[in-house]
């Protein structure tokens, strides 16, 4: 895709994105007995052996790489859930409600918390799906948008990502050209509702 | 600040370690009552009393800031103030009270750090607690680091743009100045200096512009993707771009041009994603 090929033009690197998912809160049953965390970013705990507890990814993740506790799966990433989702994934155009860092979120636990996923390859090849799923549904939503704001709702950070710098350099350029000339592009307003009208004159372009 | 502090519940902790940095704004306030009981009449204090009222009021203003920030963590500021300057196109304002916070915060737990290793402290925690440090310090660093670049790339029109000059905290701006003085004096050397005398200007094309057409400036045009925190109404907007943009739902996804929402960002009703 236009904007994955070179990824200095985005504008976070995955690994930023993957930061920003590393705070979301995960339960985790912890396995030790630990005082409250007294964190910059929050106070978490304290820490019983087999009482759940609320702690964002990143603590999980390192708490889990010393074998310091399991990690629950979130509820939306359940073989049930996730088989729902992908079946009205493909049966409507709108994308489904997921975690805004759904891709790196499950990405993150297949790496390092394999055991505490049950069914782990269904779950996996089921988010593989609906990641191919929506990326196409996106890829197809680029071809039809022409207005000067585009809003999606329940798009993924990883997708927002993608697309960001082409969609973003292609309605400057719609918007550019629309505010310059005032004449609509004829083929792109063939597939849309027609533009407002705006009070200054039209100028034709000369015939070729 | 003791690590006997990390005991201590954590709202008084908060509480505790936000006042201990204004110790001068303690010290208006017992002023006050001092004064309030002793001469209270005296015409020679009555001006000293007034001064510490103001101090008193925006004590309290604080206080309602406070209540503001309990919600959200500094951190969960930063990280927010860190995603909208890497998504604008241009430079927003410096958020220097909460760098300041941010700072101390970092410092406290540097602190604590040595007190851990001092006193035996688990080698787990330690570590946990090394993770968050590196995590606030990576957004701070990465959140000045993207100012710093950006004033590199705008370089003339933020000096020359009194607007975005009084964006920079004070040490951005000595970095401005210097890196303007070293740019232009590199430039004048290696080919101004050669050239002919109409075309010597740093910022001009040759004398015979009116107006300085070398300067880059930041294009507000540019296209960001924004998410809004609560429903906004045409209110919320400029009026000048009243046709296009009218209303933004909550949580949605919207893709827009930078200017539009220029507004609603400043006023912190909406996120850049």
């Amino acid at each position: 895709m236009a904007g994955q090929s070179d990824s200095t033009m985005s504008l976070f690197s995955s690994e930023e994105i993957e930061f920003m998912a590393e705070d979301e809160m995960t339960e985790i049953v912890p396995n030790l007995r630990m005082d409250s965390l007294n964190f910059i970013c929050g106070d978490y705990g304290p820490f019983l052996p087999q009482l759940a507890a609320q702690v964002p990814l990143w603590l999980a993740l390192a708490l889990k790489k010393r074998g310091k506790c399991t990690i629950r799966l979130p509820p939306w990433m359940s073989v049930e859930n996730l088989t729902r989702v992908l079946e009205a994934e493909r049966d409507s155009h709108a994308f489904q409600p997921l975690p805004f860092h759904y891709v790196e979120i499950s990405r993150l636990l297949f790496d390092h918390a394999r055991e505490d996923i049950p069914d782990m390859y269904m779950v996996r090849s089921l988010i593989e799906d609906i990641r191919d799923v929506r990326f196409h549904k996106v890829e197809t939503n680029l071809e039809k948008f022409t207005a000067s704001t585009v809003t999606w709702k329940n798009m993924s950070a990883m997708e927002v990502n993608v697309i960001r710098a082409f969609a973003g350099r292609a309605l400057q350029a719609f918007y550019k050209h629309d505010n310059e000339q005032q004449t609509p592009d004829t083929d792109r307003a063939m597939d849309k509702q027609p533009q407002i009208p705006t009070d200054r004159p039209k100028r034709n372009l000369k015939p070729r | 600040m003791s690590p006997l502090l990390h005991r201590i519940d954590p709202f008084w902790r908060h509480f505790l370690f936000y006042f201990s940095y204004l110790p001068s704004r303690i010290e208006c306030s017992v002023n006050i009552l001092f004064l309030s009981i002793t001469d209270f009449e005296s015409k020679k204090k009555s001006k000293r009393f007034k001064s510490d009222q103001m101090a008193t009021e925006e004590s309290a203003s604080v206080m309602d800031d406070y209540e503001m920030l309990i919600s959200t963590t500094d951190v969960e500021l930063l990280k927010r103030a860190w995603r909208n300057e890497k998504a604008a196109p241009e430079i927003l304002q410096f958020e220097s009270s909460l760098v300041q916070r941010i700072k101390e915060q970092i410092e406290l737990a540097e602190q604590n750090e040595e007190i851990f290793e001092a006193n035996n402290i688990e080698p787990l925690t330690v570590s946990l607690y090394q993770m968050d440090l590196d995590r606030t310090q990576f957004l701070l660093r990465s959140y000045l680091r993207v100012r710093l670049q950006k004033i590199e790339k705008y370089l003339f029109y933020v000096l020359k743009t009194d607007e975005y000059l009084n964006r920079l905290s004070k040490q951005e701006q000595m970095f401005a100045r210097r890196c303007t003085d070293d740019l232009g004096s590199h430039l004048d050397e290696t080919v101004l200096a050669k050239l002919p005398d109409n075309y010597r200007s740093i910022l001009k094309q040759s004398i015979t512009s009116e107006e300085d057409d070398m300067v880059p400036a930041p294009r507000l045009d540019t296209f960001v993707i924004c998410k809004a925190k609560q429903y906004l109404s045409g209110l919320d907007f400029e009026p000048e771009y009243s046709m296009e943009i009218t209303e933004m739902e909550r949580d949605l996804l919207t893709f827009v041009c930078y200017k539009f929402v220029k507004k609603p960002l400043e006023n912190g009703k909406i996120d850049l994603v």
